[in-house]
Order: C-alpha cells, then sequence, then structure tokens
C-alpha cells in the first residue's frame, strides 16, 4: 500500500506550477513550499505540473529543481518528481553504467516490478538513453554476473497463477543438486530463476523447503563474502517479497556509519506509491521502532522533510 | 496414353511436383467425365504415383494421398494463416519450435525480422496462448548450445532510433573476428561477447558493424559464418531480412522442396505481405534473376496460387 498522501482538492497543474516557480524566485529556495506540492501529487499530477511549467516557463521544472535544490533533498525531489518508469530507467543507467558486483539495483528493479512494468521501463530507456537497457547491462557486465543481469532485465514473466508442482518438484531438486555441486552460475540453475513465473518460483521454493529441510537462500549463503552469491539470494527474496527485501535496505541503510542516502532515497521514492506502508510495517515489527522515528534520527532538514512526507507523516 | 484431359488433371492433382492443387480444372473435369466412368478408369491407369495396379482395382497409395492432404489444404492453411492476429501466428509458429520440434530457424526468423513492439507483441500472445513466457519455453526446451543465442533473441527490446556509436561499431567487428579466429567459426553461437552483440545491439548498430566488417576484413561477415548456419542467418535477417526471405521462398520451389521449406513459402508470403513484400520481390529478382510472379505462377496451381499473388500484390495469373 502506498504512503503517498494528496489532499482530496488539489489546485490546477498551473497553480501548482505557478507556486513553484514562486518557491525558486529570489534569494534561496523554499524548500517546505516545494515539499508541500510535490510530496502530495501522484505520478499523473506530477507530470501535469511539469507539462505545465514547461509550457508557462520554458524549461523543464527538473532543470529548476536541479539548480535550486542541493544535496541529498535534491537527489530525492528530483528522483520523486520522475516517472516511475523514467525513474527506474535513470536508476538502472546508474546501475549499469557504473556497475560493481554489489550492486543489486538491477536486481531490485527487474525483480520488484511487474512484467509489464518492466517493459515500460524499458520503452522509457530507449526515449532516454537511445539505447537498451539490456544492451548497456550485457556491455558493462561479464561472465556470471551477466549471465544472471541480462536475462532478468530481459524478462517477460508469465503472470498467471497457474503452477505446475510437477515442475516445481523437479525444478526443486535441479536447484539442490547445483547448489550442492556449488554450481551456482549454472545455466539451468540461470534458467529457473530467470524465466519461471513468480508463482511457479514460489512453488519451487516452498517444495526446496519441504524436500531439503533448508530454505534455498540457506543454502546459498555457503560464502556470505560472495557476491554472486548474494545476487542469487537477493533474487530469491525479491520474488518472495519484495517489501521484506527493501525493508533490510532501508534498515541498512539507516544503521551504517551515517546513513545510506543512496538506499534510502532510492526505496522511498520508488515506493512510496507501490507499498511503502508495507515496508513501514515490516520495519517496525523488525525494529520496534517506526521507520519515521530512525529517519528522524538519522537525517536532517529539507531531506528529512520531504522523506516524512513521502512517508505519510503528518504535517506538523 | 494419356490424353490432354488425364494431363490436366494429373497436374491438378500436384503430379507434376507443383504446389497446391487446380480446383478449377477438378471441379470442370468432373463435370465432363460425368457417366463416362471409363475415363476416371483409364485415369487412374495412367497416374502411376497415385494408384497403383492391385486385383482388379488400381488402388490409392497411402503416401500420395497423405500429400494430396497436404497440397489441398495449402489454400486453408494460408487464408486461416492470412485472417489471424499477427501476433497470434508468430505465436503459434515459435511454439512449433519449442513443442513440435519445427526448425530453430524459424524461432530466427520471428524474433530477427519483427520490429521491437512487434516482437513483444508477440511474447504477450504467446502468454495468452500457452501460459507461459516465450523465453521460459525456449530455455526450457531447447537446452543445447544455441539456447543461450536463442533465449536472448527472443527477450530482446532492442533500440530503434537512430543513434550508433561508430567506434563501438569498429570495436565489435574486431571482437567478431577475433571470435570467428579462436572459437572456431561453427562454435561462434556460443562465444559470449558474439552473443551479447547478436542479442542486444540496435539493428541500425548491427548494419554499422556489418559494414565495418567488410572494410576490415574484405570478406561480408555471413561469409566467415558459413559453418554456423544458425550465426550465419542471424545476420543475415538482421542485415537484410528481403534477401533472407527470398531465399526461404526460393528453397519451397526447387525439386525435392522438404515439407518444411514448402511451409516457408506460405509463412513468408502471409507474414510480409504487408511489411516489405516490395524489397523481397526486388531482391528475389536480384538473386534469382527471374520476377517472383513468375515463378509462383510456375510452380504452384489453384487458389493457392492465386492467393500467393494477391499476397504479393499482383494481379491473378
Amino acid at each position: 500500500m502506498a504512503t503517498l498522501t494528496v489532499p482530496h482538492s488539489i489546485p490546477s497543474p498551473q497553480e501548482d506550477c505557478e507556486q513553484l516557480h514562486k518557491a525558486f524566485e529570489g534569494w534561496g529556495t523554499n524548500e517546505n513550499l516545494i515539499i508541500s506540492i510535490l510530496a502530495h501529487r501522484n505520478a499523473a499530477q506530477r507530470k501535469a505540473i511539469r507539462q505545465a511549467y514547461q509550457a508557462t516557463y520554458g524549461k523543464d521544472l527538473l532543470e529548476s529543481l536541479l539548480h535550486e535544490a542541493h544535496g541529498d533533498f535534491e537527489k530525492l525531489v528530483l528522483l520523486w518528481t520522475l516517472e516511475p518508469s523514467e525513474r527506474d530507467a535513470l536508476l538502472a543507467n546508474e546501475a549499469a553504467t557504473k556497475w560493481h558486483a554489489a550492486n543489486r539495483v538491477l536486481i531490485e528493479i527487474a525483480c520488484a516490478r511487474s512484467s509489464e512494468e518492466l517493459f515500460i521501463v524499458r520503452r522509457a530507456y530507449h526515449t532516454q538513453f537511445k539505447r537498451s537497457l539490456e544492451e548497456d547491462v550485457a556491455a558493462h557486465t561479464k561472465g556470471d554476473f551477466r549471465k544472471l543481469l541480462v536475462p532478468l532485465v530481459s524478462a517477460y514473466r508469465y503472470e498467471g497463477a497457474e503452477v505446475n508442482m510437477h515442475l516445481a518438484k523437479s525444478e526443486a531438486k535441479l536447484l539442490h543438486d547445483k547448489i550442492s555441486d556449488k554450481a551456482y552460475s549454472d545455466e539451468e540453475v540461470i534458467r529457473v530463476l530467470t524465466t519461471r513465473s513468480k508463482p511457479q518460483l514460489l512453488a519451487t521454493f516452498n517444495q526446496y523447503k519441504n524436500e531439503f529441510g533448508n530454505a534455498i537462500n540457506k543454502d546459498l549463503k555457503s560464502d556470505p563474502k560472495d557476491d554472486f552469491l548474494a545476487a542469487l539470494r537477493a533474487v530469491v527474496r525479491l520474488i518472495c517479497s519484495p517489501e521484506k527485501y527493501l525493508e533490510k535496505v532501508v534498515r541498512l541503510s539507516l544503521n551504517k556509519m551515517g546513513t545510506d542516502e543512496t538506499a534510502l532515497t532510492r526505496t522511498v521514492a520508488t515506493r512510496a506509491e507501490v507499498d511503502l506502508k508495507v515496508i513501514k510495517e515490516v520495519y517496525q515489527s523488525r525494529n520496534s521502532v517506526p521507520l519515521e522515528k530512525a529517519v528522524k534520527q538519522d537525517t536532517h532538514r529539507h531531506y528529512e522533510d520531504l522523506l516524512l512526507a513521502l512517508l505519510g507523516c503528518e504535517e506538523n | 496414353m494419356a490424353t490432354e484431359e488425364q494431363l490436366a488433371l494429373t497436374k491438378a492433382l500436384s503430379g507434376d511436383g507443383g504446389l497446391g492443387v487446380e480446383e478449377s480444372t477438378l471441379v470442370s473435369i468432373i463435370g465432363k467425365w460425368r457417366k463416362k466412368p471409363e475415363h476416371v478408369s483409364s485415369f487412374r491407369k495412367n497416374f502411376n504415383r497415385l494408384f497403383s495396379h492391385a486385383g482388379h482395382i488400381e488402388k490409392c497409395e497411402d503416401d500420395h494421398v497423405q500429400k494430396l492432404v497436404i497440397e489441398f489444404s495449402r489454400f486453408h492453411q494460408i487464408t486461416v494463416l492470412w485472417a489471424m492476429h499477427p501476433h497470434e501466428r508468430d505465436a503459434r509458429w515459435a511454439n512449433q519450435v519449442t513443442h513440435k520440434n519445427h526448425p530453430a530457424s524459424i524461432l530466427v526468423e520471428v524474433a530477427c525480422t519483427r520490429s521491437a513492439e512487434d516482437l513483444l507483441g508477440v511474447r504477450r500472445a504467446y502468454q495468452t496462448l500457452y501460459h507461459h513466457s516465450l523465453e521460459e519455453d525456449v530455455a526450457y526446451q531447447i537446452k543445447d548450445s544455441k539456447s543461450k543465442l536463442l533465449v536472448g533473441l527472443v527477450s530482446a527490446y532492442r533500440y530503434e532510433g537512430q543513434k550508433v556509436d561508430n567506434d563501438v561499431a569498429k570495436s565489435e567487428s574486431k571482437s567478431i573476428h577475433n571470435a570467428i579466429k579462436s572459437a572456431g567459426a561453427n562454435k561462434i553461437s556460443e562465444n559470449d561477447e558474439v552473443v551479447r552483440i547478436l542479442t542486444t545491439r540496435s539493428k541500425l548498430h548491427l548494419k554499422s558493424i556489418f559494414k565495418y566488417y567488410k572494410e576490415q576484413y574484405g570478406k561480408y561477415l555471413e561469409e566467415d559464418l558459413s559453418s554456423d548456419p544458425l550465426a550465419q542467418q542471424i545476420v543475415l535477417c538482421l542485415d537484410s531480412p528481403a534477401t533472407y526471405f527470398s531465399q526461404v521462398i526460393n528453397s519451397a520451389f526447387k525439386e525435392g522442396a522438404t515439407h518444411a521449406e514448402t511451409e516457408g513459402l506460405s509463412r513468408v508470403m502471409v507474414s510480409r505481405s504487408d511489411i516489405d513484400i516490395e524489397e523481397i520481390k526486388e531482391a528475389y529478382a536480384k538473386l534469382y534473376g527471374a520476377k517472383l510472379a513468375d515463378v509462383i505462377g510456375k510452380t504452384t496451381r489453384g487458389y493457392f496460387r492465386d492467393s500467393l499473388l494477391s499476397l504479393a500484390g499482383e494481379a491473378k495469373a
């Protein structure tokens, strides 16, 4: 469930864009005004505001935000203002072109979107970057990671609920055999994880646990330092429960010495209209403290204010 | 000795090796020979492929009957295919590759010659029809050394804009050349870099690579891939679909064409009629020195022939 709160009656996009323009005027920037508008508009409304802004002032709202906002607040408000597909395309492009083995953003995007959503991201990627997503992922990765990531971002998984239990059993055994042989990047492992539908995979993981006693991720933890195994575990966890996976991303981002703003920004911006409410609930039950409280402790000023607004906090 | 009518009837029943049946001739002779069973009997004695002497009758040869079923159904098949949504057509052809052992070349054809949006449409249609994703079935059913390449091809959503990085194209041409030299040409489709380039780069970028390849090495890439037919087909489909389709069409006309090859004729004519049939006709004329319409007229019969000519934008024979 989303955390984004939009008032019942909102000003027209024209009025909103004029207010935003006022927020940029003069010395300094009125970040509170920006937050009061943008943090309370959904994707369609933000798009309308951007179009009105372009038509009225002859430039992209994002350009003004780039000039007038700073630091983590700037990064969050830019990411937030984008349409979901453009946002994912931007995140994917960063992740692909600056890829390193511990980066799992591509896996997040590939596995925590519906099949149609992922295709819309791929379309937005063409428009923004004049190349295909899989092209960039393939060109910037190699070996086992390329074998895993290219099919993952190219997948168009079947979304029906049907499950073939016979297949689930045989593929659970297949996975178990390969994992026991430490053949983690075997073509068959990749095939099952990157092409089967999510319900089919859930059935397969359940069969795995039933037949072999351990959850598949336990068996994939034989070397906690191995990045490829971590990537495989991420795939499994994202397919089973994106909310639980993302709660951990958020929890780790707030736990580190200093805060990992990149991960926090990305998660809040991409999930505020999707399931941030559920992520909050998981956070609360896992940490015995509301996410808002942790955010208040670890972040500051306008970045904190925007985060809290997107988390659905009432204005004070 | 066979009469003129008998010869016409033999031809009409595809006895001369042509494709399809001449429906109008059949109907007319049935009318002419009414109450003249001796004509039909004489025909049976002379048409050795379909009838053979057995006791007091000329019995029907089952395998030629089977062949006739196919010849009669060519028009039926092409009509049903024509009426179908293009994405359903392609999805069904793909499923025949994954589940009915049809040649993988058909999958390559669909994956490489359709636009990015059409290929997405095919993937959607495939899910609707078969309750699995296309890449799922290709990966699961085709478990050989080529499957990486095939899965990559059907999963592609290639950029279709104008932008090409020529420096990258030049260097990728070199990579492909190196891969051919080191891998040995028949294993080229298992080389990671070749797979990456062929399954992810845009068509315009690939055409640029092919152009640099010729400049750098003096030969067309297709020539250097002659010992890996799959890779060769991919390059041809991506570089010049019209040439590829002409070749498919032409193999249907040759003597001793297999069933799969003759089906290729219907498949290409139906799937390209609205897209690039004009370019195909041009390419065909260049390659084989004959007009496609003329060859169709000589080698096919009846409604099947007429539908092919219509699909080719030609007047009836």
